[in-house]
């Protein structure tokens, strides 16, 4: 049996470290938003010339007056990620980007993908992300409220923050697009997490329930070990197969799994160190669980 | 929990079987059609154009308000009250009645019969709001009546993109009302929406209108700009015909100036008063006006009677044709701008499907691979489940024509992911209840039973999660929440009905020897 419960202490620290870090960052750095959540255009664009590349791209765009333009290698050495703000929102801007490029480039190049969000639609988009993610947690807190004691949803919601926040911090670390399918990212990692959360206290209350004279202490050590290896076993091939899409589902796949992945370490990892100690910090016995099951009955 | 009775086995084989069929039906022809059904692939697959326009019903406010000002001022005028000081600020119209007035011409707005102002019994609402300021009357446009209008206009406007998307002729677009402001168009297979683009961006109102230079022309005149934006004339309110009066415009080819030219035919009423106004108005010069903007203003030299004529205007063989389109399409009631575009050209789309399916292999040979390793006999029991959980997700995707997108084929990866968790759930409970217990069918009947619990919580936080993202995300997004969302329902079917049949028939084949798993 691993003791997991000698490190409460310093991994809760460590967890507030982490936690009052990534709120740092997300007030004072921001999130690096992409065109569907702050509008504007992007464009991915693949050459067939050896002419074309990051600089000659950027020297090109940055004549045309488009505001502030960001040129990115995407993938491999042929392809390209252009965005733009657009501020004035121009109606044939691709147009004339064409034949802007056309003028120098000739028809070595090619536009793969196009994506224009004006404003009105990408603060609706991020409300609604915001809307999607709060209406997760909430719903998460109602189903969890009905299925344990409160101690327990506590637990489990706090940890549940702990990843998003956490997740969302190393994305404003290391400035990785924020765009709608790192909000799907998030909204699975809540039900991952959740998942993960929720059969470690499953075993933890069968255990209250068995136990009298184990300290809630001891009792979350058992509890977690027995369900170790399956916690070990569902995150490993939900990993393996995480990886699996960030290393060959290609480029646009690449920040939806890069979150996941982080989404699910930090899951596997908070289920562990805060859900659990969330318990033993409330002093949940068996008393908790004991008068809870009189209430249903009567 | 062991014990499947042979119908249930032959249930769940046929089951099996069929959805297995179902989803081979994506890669074979079938001549029946009940299993000539595909998954519809996203845009973002297979390559197409999404784009959203908004309606801007600013003007058609406007243009509502400034007609119901001469309604009120004529209304009132039969019963005897003058209206005075009729003013619209800000969508609101503002006037002035007598005191003595007041009272009869409010009563007049909130009558339910009343023929000024619609009455919507549904919605116990009129069109028009009114209210006494003390210093005059001010009239607007409910709630309701604004919502009547947006949703009238989208109603219009929508039967005019479809009508313009189907005439460029693309394949099989998707038209759909958003809100009661927007429209959605899908385009799937065009790389290039730039001419739909220009199409839908043009309201096409198209007047015909004398040019004057009389600036007290008693229906007031406007200063307008030629196509090419250099030149000015000043012409004349009154509009002679409209696009309304025609009933077809074609390109043509005039065969005397070797110029490109729009010819057209005008309604019976439309005719006669083109063949009025061109009698009267020789040596005039008509302007051809389309959105506010000349086209040209040839002089009138003869009176075309015939109700048939030609617009020229240096037309090159496209801008022809695609004028001609427009005019047959008929007029947008409300300018329209596109808020937000997506196009993924097609060999991105094939790119992505491809890195998606070798995605999907790997990681699902991974998964199995580890499986194996980690239980041996109950590895290969969970293999065989997950593959054919694999092919019921296809195959419900299948029989719904679900739209599969880039997200979505991750979703899948994903559920191949975690679909395991609940067998590991109900491996690894065996094996504790193995420890103190030496009947193995007991001990699995224990694991089944006892690991229920936490199987169904984590799928619904699972499942929770895929119905928010599916009701609040947009496009591809939704791919991902409808595959992780079946995902969980074929888990938990593979696990509970087939896996559980391999393990039971295992199981009680071997139920003297030890170290079971």
């Amino acid at each position: 049996m691993i003791a997991f419960n000698k490190y409460y202490n310093q991994f809760n620290i460590l967890s507030m470290l982490l936690i009052t870090a990534s709120l740092l960052l997300l007030i004072f750095k921001g999130l690096n938003y992409g065109i569907d959540f702050k509008g504007g255009t992007l464009i991915e664009l693949r050459s067939s010339d050896s002419k074309i590349n990051v600089s000659s791209l950027r020297d090109k765009f940055n004549q045309m007056d488009l505001g502030d333009v960001s040129v990115k290698k995407f993938g491999n050495d042929t392809d390209f990620l252009i965005k733009f703000e657009n501020k004035d929102n121009k109606k044939n801007i691709i147009e004339e980007i064409k034949k802007n490029l056309d003028s120098s480039f000739g028809s070595n190049y090619d536009f793969r993908r196009v994506e224009n969000v004006g404003p009105k639609v990408s603060a609706e988009l991020l409300k609604a992300g915001v809307i999607a993610i709060s209406l997760s947690l909430a719903v998460m807190l109602i189903y969890i409220w009905i299925r344990f004691e409160w101690q327990f949803s506590l637990g489990a919601i706090l940890a549940l923050f702990h990843d998003v926040i956490v997740t969302l911090g190393i994305f404003s670390l290391f400035s990785l697009e924020i765009n709608l399918s790192i909000i799907a990212a998030v909204l699975t990692i809540v039900g991952y997490s959740m998942n993960d959360t929720v059969v470690i206290f499953d075993r933890v209350r069968e255990n209250l329930r068995k136990y009298s004279d184990i300290k809630i202490f001891e009792l979350t050590n058992i509890s977690i070990n027995e369900t170790l290896s399956r916690t070990i076993i569902t995150s490993a091939t939900t990993l393996l197969a995480l990886l699996a899409i960030f290393f060959f589902g290609g480029e646009i796949l690449k920040g939806f799994s890069l979150a996941m992945i982080l989404g699910v370490v930090f899951g596997t990892y908070s289920s562990i160190y805060i859900a659990n100690t969330v318990l033993v910090r409330l002093r949940v016995s068996q008393k908790t669980v004991l008068r809870e099951d009189d209430n249903k009955t009567v | 929990m062991l014990y499947f009775s042979k119908l249930r086995i032959l249930f769940v084989t046929i089951f099996s079987l069929l959805f297995i069929l179902i989803a081979s039906s994506n890669l074979f022809k079938f001549d029946d059609s009940f299993f000539d059904k595909k998954i519809n692939l996203g845009l973002d697959l297979q390559g197409g154009s999404y784009l959203l326009l908004e309606i801007d019903n600013e003007p058609v406010i406007e243009q509502k308000l400034q007609n119901l000002t001469t309604i009120i001022r004529n209304y009132f005028k039969e019963k005897n009250i003058k209206v005075n000081n009729i003013k619209i600020d800000n969508q609101i119209i503002f006037f002035n009645v007598a005191d003595l007035d007041k009272q009869a011409v409010i009563d007049v707005f909130q009558d339910e019969n009343s023929d000024l102002n619609p009455y919507y019994p549904r919605f116990k609402s009129h069109q028009l709001d009114i209210e006494d300021t003390g210093i005059n009357l001010k009239v607007s446009f409910s709630r309701q009546g604004v919502i009547n209008l947006k949703t009238s206009s989208q109603d219009q406007a929508i039967e005019i993109v479809r009508r313009r998307v189907d005439e460029v002729g693309t394949n099989e677009p998707n038209i759909l009302k958003r809100g009661n402001d927007r429209i959605l168009v899908e385009l799937p297979g065009l790389d290039d929406p730039q001419r739909i683009k220009s199409l839908l961006g043009k309201t096409a109102n198209l007047t015909f209108r004398f040019v004057t230079n009389d600036e007290s022309d008693r229906f007031g005149v406007d200063k307008l700009k030629f196509e090419d934006g250099l030149e000015e004339a000043t012409v004349s309110k009154r509009i002679i015909i409209s696009g309304e009066n025609l009933l077809d415009a074609q390109p043509k080819m005039d065969t005397q100036t070797n110029q490109t030219i729009v010819s057209f035919t005008l309604d019976r009423v439309g005719a006669k008063r083109f063949g009025k106004a061109t009698s009267t108005g020789i040596g005039k010069q008509l302007a051809i006006v389309l959105d506010g903007k000349i086209i040209s203003a040839p002089v009138v030299r003869d009176t075309i009677a015939s109700g048939s004529g030609q617009i020229s205007g240096g037309f090159t063989f496209q801008t022809a044709t695609d004028l001609a389109l427009l005019l047959r399409s008929g007029a947008l009631p409300a300018p329209l701008e596109i808020i937000e575009e997506r196009t993924v050209g097609p060999d991105l789309g094939q790119d992505s499907i491809n890195a998606g399916m070798i995605a999907l292999a790997i990681g699902f040979l991974l998964v199995i691979i580890f499986m194996f390793l980690k239980y041996k006999v109950f590895g290969l029991i969970t293999n065989v489940t997950l593959i054919i959980n694999l092919f019921l997700l296809l195959g419900i995707l299948t029989l719904f024509e679900a739209t599969l997108t880039l997200p979505g084929i991750a979703g899948i990866i994903l559920t191949v992911g975690m679909a395991v968790d609940a067998n590991v759930l109900i491996f690894e409970r065996i094996k504790e209840e193995l420890k103190g217990e030496s009947n193995n069918i007991l001990a699995f009947d224990g694991g089944y039973t006892k690991s229920r619990t936490a199987i169904i919580d984590a799928n619904i936080t699972t499942l929770l999660a895929a119905i928010i993202l599916f009701f609040m995300g947009s496009g591809p997004v939704k791919g991902f929440a409808v595959t992780l969302g079946v995902g969980i329902f074929t888990t938990l079917f593979s696990v509970y009905f087939i896996a559980r049949l391999f393990t039971s028939l295992y199981v009680i084949r071997n139920k003297n020897k030890e170290k079971l798993i």
